[in-house]
């Protein structure tokens, strides 16, 4: 199944994603396939105005670029998304540096869709770590 | 290479990243990112005292504070937020505030939309590199020897001859062809100083046009109006040193300079539309059947709270005052009412992005719409000082650095 995964660059929750047979759906992915295409020379992500127009699918011309920028990458990807694993309080190594509106808006679609949703706080310990593991597992295997 | 320590919030996703990056290289400066680790973030936050909700917000702040500790070495400082957003406009200005009060980095900051192009950031971007690499340059106080000055701006072309810290000649005209307008207000300007062309030592050109002006006069200064028009506007008020902030309404965009010692540490440029523009003014006069020269004494003859003009938007400010005519209202109430319009904008939209320091010394073409300044005075709570020859401070501003490069 498609998993989208929040934080959407969270390399911890693509590796369980992706040992569990699932298709993490991550931003590093969706900007891979952008940094790909050669005819655009746009770095550090190759993120062209025409990407960020379609950011209006999600949100109007009075939201900043930069939320509309952000959904237009995540935007297909919770459209595609047939579960999600979500973090929450989560450091800023653990994923995304990023706008708190987009993140807002993320949830809100990922809820709006209405697909299984695990949500999971950050572990403060050893002991929380190894069952917040065991908690997303079990969650991804259900799934199949 | 200049660095410039990036503090931004969206550039990356707002596909603008490459025009910031494209706009340093062009002026040979580089965007760079002071150094912050994952675990210096909410200790810079708790100092700095304002917690937005927005990591990437956070990041800044964390990046600010190195700066303000001298961990991270840069020359200057750009931030940059994406605009209509609330929370990153906060952070944006006191985040200016704090590097201000903390370094003595030049400072610029600037709002943007994913529609930002690096023309756009070119003019802010030179003048940040001229405040850094010019900085005894612009300190100069005295024009000496025999200097023009040429300002080729978007509304008029202006020349000035000064000989020995002198204005000894000068002229201006609506901008049409870039050259045949420069060589039109110089001849008058060099035949009112009584000098020939083989006489003059130096030039310096400036405004829109001053790269293809630069080329065609071989001149010795080709620097953008924001440094140039600020040593023109306090040599002509007689402000070189201390504090002041330089207002310049343009006819295209524009201008609020803090200075200090002649010496430009923080501005902001453009105006989200012409509304907030000389060119606004211009329409008015226009629809009033009146040149924009008359506007400004029919203005003083008003009272603006007679007359409901309050757009944002040029077309829809001519609707108002359509209506507002319509209504029967005086062209004097409706003048005020333009120029109250125009002032309220420019300090809405830009004198909120500087620290407005006195005197204000307001400046170019519109300055000399009485009816404006007594406008801006309003708005402001302070009456701006307009010096004389204030529409030509550019070309001023031009012929006292360009003889900077006659000595030594």
């Amino acid at each position: 199944m498609k998993i989208f995964i929040d934080p959407p660059n969270s390399l911890i929750l693509f590796d369980l994603v992706e040992r569990s047979g699932h298709e993490p759906l991550s931003t590093m992915a969706a900007i891979q396939e952008k940094i790909d295409r050669t005819e655009i020379d746009m770095p550090p992500m190759n993120l062209s105005l025409e990407d960020v127009m379609l950011g209006l699918k999600y949100a109007g011309i009075e939201v900043p670029s930069g939320v509309r920028g952000r959904l237009a990458v995540w935007g297909p990807m919770i459209e595609a998304a047939e579960a999600a694993v979500i973090m929450e309080d989560c450091p800023y190594s653990f994923g995304c540096v990023g706008c708190h509106r987009a993140n807002l808006m993320v949830r809100y679609m990922i809820k709006r869709k209405n697909i299984p949703v695990l949500n999971v706080n950050y572990p403060n310990n050893e002991d929380e770590a190894t069952d917040l593991v065991v908690e997303i597992r079990e969650f991804l295997e259900g799934l199949k | 290479m200049i660095k410039i320590a990036q503090l931004s919030c969206g550039t990356e996703y707002s596909s603008v990243q490459y025009e910031i990056d494209k706009a340093a290289r062009s002026v040979g400066a580089s965007m760079t990112y002071p150094d912050v680790s994952a675990s210096d973030i909410d200790a810079a936050v708790e100092r700095f005292g304002f917690k937005p909700q927005s990591p990437q917000l956070k990041l800044m702040i964390a990046r600010a504070v190195q700066l303000a500790d001298r961990k991270y070495d840069a020359d200057a400082v750009f931030i940059a937020t994406c605009f209509r957003c609330a929370e990153g406009a906060l952070v944006r200005n006191e985040l200016r505030r704090f590097i201000q009060d903390n370094t003595k980095l030049p400072v610029v900051t600037y709002s943007f939309t994913e529609r930002l192009k690096a023309a756009q950031l070119l003019t802010r971007m030179e003048a940040l590199v001229t405040v850094v690499t010019r900085k005894e340059l612009l300190a100069r106080e005295r024009q000496t020897g025999v200097t023009v000055g040429l300002d080729s701006g978007s509304s008029t072309t202006k020349a000035v001859v000064m000989i020995d810290n002198v204005i000894a000649g000068k002229d201006w005209t609506p901008s049409g062809d870039v050259i045949r307008s420069a060589e039109t207000v110089l001849e008058n300007a060099l035949k009112e100083a009584g000098v020939l062309m083989k006489d003059v030592e130096a030039i310096g050109t400036t405004g829109y046009g001053r790269y293809r002006l630069g080329k065609h006069y071989n001149a010795k200064l080709v620097q953008e109006e924001l440094t140039v028009n600020s040593k023109g506007a306090v040599w002509l008020a007689n402000k070189q040193r201390g504090e002041a902030t330089i207002l310049d309404i343009g006819g295209m965009d524009n201008k609020a300079i803090t200075v200090r010692d002649g010496v430009p540490d923080n501005f902001t440029m453009g105006g989200i539309c012409a509304g907030a523009s000389g060119r606004f003014l211009e329409m008015v006069s226009k629809r009033l059947k009146i040149e924009v020269t008359e506007l400004g004494s029919l203005a003083d003859k008003g009272d603006w709270r007679n007359a409901k003009m309050n757009s944002y938007c040029s077309v829809f400010g001519i609707q108002d005052l359509v209506t507002t005519l319509g209504d029967g209202k005086t062209f004097e109430d409706v003048a005020a009412a333009a120029c109250h319009s125009v002032a309220e904008q420019v300090y809405e939209q830009q004198l909120q992005e500087i620290d407005v320091r006195h005197p204000i010394i307001q400046v170019g073409g519109t300055s000399l719409i009485s009816g404006l300044v007594k406008a801006v005075g309003e708005v402001l709570g302070s009456k701006p000082i307009v010096p004389e020859n204030s529409q030509y401070i550019g070309a001023v501003g031009g012929a006292i650095l360009s003889s900077g490069f006659l000595e030594g």
